[in-house]
């Protein structure tokens, strides 16, 4: 194993051990997104099965990339406030070690998380999948990794904790307001169409809906895939940038 | 981790020649020179705020210069090939409070490629060996900040930057750990430490004297005694801010 991998590994394992010590938030990582989509589904919807029908993996697309969002945000902002990210630097840890393993740990954690709220959709509430659950899971991982990314990235403007969650709205909401969830995306305006096709969130919702009313896999799916995953790797890479070894 | 290849060993532990840092319109260090011999335990003092962490952020390479040149065992401050040869110990203990002692220095060790044994050896050597299992959140602050030292211990490395490593210990552990200092620098390590607790100077070899980002002196202790005339560092510390308030280095 090359050092390089070792070291993203090493990282990754530790991540996930910080996690292990503290059990509320695997709780809440895991199980707020399940029991919201019981409470919109099975009882706000409950009367109108089409919508059901479109929200439930729509909402399968937007939670890995909140859930994912804040708690790398956080998890990353205590790295550099707590003088560990400068002590990481100081050792021979290269910046996409050190990120590429937050995304493996975090990575597992979203395909934990998707794998709970499909089954729950699936099983539970009845939600009728056209096409391979398996495409379901790796939409949700690269949403996820997405909102990991992007909670990396932010993190390098926050100097709080305060201003990282602010950065949930800041970032987050214009995507979720746009992503097709509340209007459809071909009756916006051409200029909110336009940011709603800009922002990634629109693909992973996009892929969901596809994935669930077309059997098989669709050259569409795998394109929305590849822009969720190509969006991801490059707010890693912006992500390296701002990390920087001297600092004032 | 040894590495006697890289820089050769007749080099300096450090070499600073011009040294200035300013920040936010501040100057922190004017411009400063210094050389540290290997193998030495070199203590820095001085009042607080008066420049000596970002006199060691800079050796250690983490702080943004504005001239001047850093060498650190015959290579450019902060270059990768020393990432593995300089430990550093930051004033604030950083080190992962949900994490256990024991995890912490596992995953220290395995992003330097210390030796297994590596992290039982620096528990033991800074006396946590009873605490191994205990999250480090729960220690006490100046058990964490061992935590903090044990990390930089890792990979032995052949410099020690360590800001203010005892503060907050009390007598016993502080005695314990600078024969820690010296034992590592019997090995052949050389140690860099800031205290402001002047009566620590009397356990180093070489004491720097640092006011308002300048050294009034560079000395043995006893060398700074006989100059001064004084009866212990505090004092002479004061006479040298006395007589030279415009010291030159």
């Amino acid at each position: 194993m090359s050092a390089a991998a070792r070291r993203t590994l090493a990282t990754a394992a530790r991540v996930l051990a910080q996690l292990r010590h503290d059990p509320r938030t695997v709780a809440m990582l895991l199980f707020v997104p399940c029991l919201l989509l019981v409470l919109l589904l099975r009882y706000m919807y409950d009367a109108q099965p089409a919508t059901f029908d479109r929200i439930g993996p729509e909402l399968l697309g937007v939670f890995p990339l909140l859930v994912m969002f804040l708690v790398t945000s956080v998890a990353m902002l205590r790295e550099r406030t707590g003088g560990t990210l400068e002590r990481l630097l100081t050792m021979p840890l290269g910046k996409l070690d050190l990120l590429l393993g937050y995304a493996l740990a975090f990575g597992a954690v979203a395909l934990l998380q998707a794998a709970l709220a499909s089954a729950l959709t699936i099983g539970v509430l009845g939600l009728d999948v056209a096409g391979p659950t398996w495409m379901l899971f790796a939409v949700a991982v690269a949403d996820g990794l997405l909102g990991t990314a992007l909670g990396l990235l932010v993190s390098a403007f926050a100097a709080t904790e305060f201003q990282a969650v602010q950065f949930l709205p800041a970032v987050l909401l214009p995507q979720l307001l746009l992503c097709g969830l509340f209007v459809a995306r071909d009756d916006m305006a051409p200029v909110l169409r336009l940011l709603s096709d800009v922002l990634p969130l629109s693909y992973a919702v996009d892929a969901m809906g596809r994935i669930t009313t077309q059997g098989g896999v669709s050259g569409r799916v795998l394109a929305d895939l590849a822009v969720v995953a190509g969006s991801a790797l490059l707010a890693l890479g912006l992500g390296a940038a701002t990390l920087r070894r001297r600092t004032d | 981790m040894m590495n006697s290849s890289a820089g050769s060993s007749g080099d300096p532990a450090v070499r600073i020649d011009g040294l200035v840092v300013r920040r936010g319109g501040n100057t922190v260090l004017p411009g400063l020179d210094l050389v540290v011999e290997r193998g030495s335990v070199t203590g820095l003092l001085g009042p607080s705020g008066c420049g000596k962490t970002t006199l060691l952020r800079s050796v250690v390479g983490v702080q943004r210069t504005t001239a001047g040149t850093v060498t650190v065992l015959g290579r450019p401050a902060g270059s990768a090939a020393l990432r593995d040869r300089v430990g550093y110990v930051t004033q604030a203990p950083s080190v992962y409070g949900d994490l256990t002692v024991g995890e912490n220095l596992d995953h220290f060790a395995a992003i330097l490629g210390a030796p297994p044994g590596d992290p039982a050896r620096v528990i033991a050597q800074v006396g946590l060996d009873a605490h191994r299992r205990t999250p480090v959140a729960r220690l006490s602050g100046g058990q964490r900040a061992r935590v903090s030292l044990a990390a930089a211990l890792l990979g032995r490395p052949e410099l020690l930057v360590l800001d203010e490593p005892t503060v907050g210990l009390d007598p016993v552990l502080r005695q314990e750990l600078w024969r820690l200092f010296r034992e590592l620098a019997a090995g052949g390590a050389t140690l860099l430490v800031s205290s402001h607790v002047m009566d620590e100077a009397t356990r180093c070899d070489r004491l720097l004297l640092m006011r308002e980002g300048r050294l009034l002196a560079h000395d043995t202790p006893a060398a700074l005694l006989a100059a001064t005339g004084a009866p212990d560092v505090e004092t002479a510390f004061l006479t040298l801010v006395r007589t030279a308030p415009e010291a030159v280095r």
